[in-house]
C-alpha cells in the first residue's frame, strides 16, 4: 500500500526530509509495525523513533495511536510533542 | 467563530470589540494573549521561530474551540495563533471567547489553551546568538489539560 509520510519540526531536520511517498510492504498494516519498518533504516530513524522517545503520530491530520490501522493513501506524520502557544 | 493561523499581528481590541458588538446576549469576553517570552534568560535576544502543519493546525483548532463549545455556554470565539518569525514581547496567541456570563467565558477560555498547548501541531525554535534550538514540550503542560478530564 501506498501512503504519504510528513515529517515536522527536529525530526524533519533530523531526517533530512519533510515527506516521501514510500510503498509499504504487505505486513505493515499498523502504526507500530510503520513505525518499526522505519526503525530498520537504523540510524537517526532507529535512534529518533526508539521505544520510551517521545514523538507524536497523526493519520488524516487526527492523533493516533500505535494500534491504528493504515489504509491506501493514508496521510501519516511523524512529529515531536507540540509547543505552541 | 473565527480561526486563525497567520503571520501578520492581530489587533486584540478589535478582535474583541467584533465578539460583542453585533450581538446584546454577551455579558462576558475573556480573552488570554500570549506573548514570545526572552526564553534564552538574558544571554542575547532570542527570535522564536514557528513552524506548524497546514491543514491539521487548523482541524486541531477547530475541535478544540468546539469541544468547549460542548461544555459550556459560548456565544462566539475568537482564535489567532501566528507563525513564522516573531521577538520576545510579541503577541503569538489571542483566545477570546463570548458568553452570556463570565464564568463560562473564563473556563472555555482557558480550556482551549490547555487543548492548544497540548494537541495543536506548532513547534517553537529559538535563535540565540550561541545557536538555534527546538524548544522542549513541558510536562506541566500536559497536566493542564489532564485536568479537565476529558
Amino acid at each position: 500500500m501506498k501512503v504519504r509520510l510528513l515529517y515536522f519540526a527536529r525530526l524533519r531536520e533530523v531526517f533530512a526530509t519533510s515527506q516521501e511517498t514510500p510503498e509499504l510492504p504487505p505486513n505493515i498494516q499498523t502504526v507500530a509495525s510503520l513505525l518499526n519498518w522505519l526503525r530498520q533504516r537504523g540510524g537517526v530513524w532507529a535512534e529518533e523513533l526508539a521505544a520510551g522517545r517521545a514523538y507524536r503520530v497523526a493519520i488524516n491530520q487526527d492523533l493516533t495511536t500505535q494500534e491504528a490501522v493504515l489504509h491506501e493513501n493514508d496521510e501519516i506524520a511523524v512529529f515531536p510533542p507540540v509547543t505552541g502557544g | 467563530m473565527k480561526i486563525t493561523v497567520q503571520t501578520e499581528a492581530f489587533d486584540l481590541d478589535r478582535e474583541v470589540r467584533a465578539l460583542y458588538q453585533a450581538n446584546p446576549k454577551v455579558g462576558a469576553v475573556a480573552s488570554f494573549l500570549g506573548l514570545v517570552r526572552d526564553l534564552n534568560e538574558g544571554q542575547g535576544v532570542a527570535t522564536l521561530s514557528l513552524e506548524h502543519y497546514p491543514g491539521m493546525t487548523e482541524k486541531a483548532l477547530a475541535q478544540i474551540v468546539e469541544d468547549a463549545r460542548r461544555r459550556w455556554e459560548v456565544l462566539d470565539a475568537t482564535l489567532i495563533h501566528r507563525v513564522g518569525t516573531l521577538h520576545p514581547s510579541e503577541p503569538i496567541v489571542l483566545v477570546a471567547v463570548a458568553s452570556s456570563h463570565r464564568g463560562d467565558a473564563f473556563a472555555a477560555c482557558e480550556f482551549i489553551m490547555d487543548f492548544l498547548k497540548t494537541r495543536a501541531p506548532f513547534w517553537k525554535k529559538e535563535a540565540t546568538p550561541e545557536g538555534e534550538r527546538w524548544v522542549d514540550a513541558r510536562e506541566s503542560d500536559e497536566r493542564a489539560a489532564a485536568r479537565w478530564q476529558v
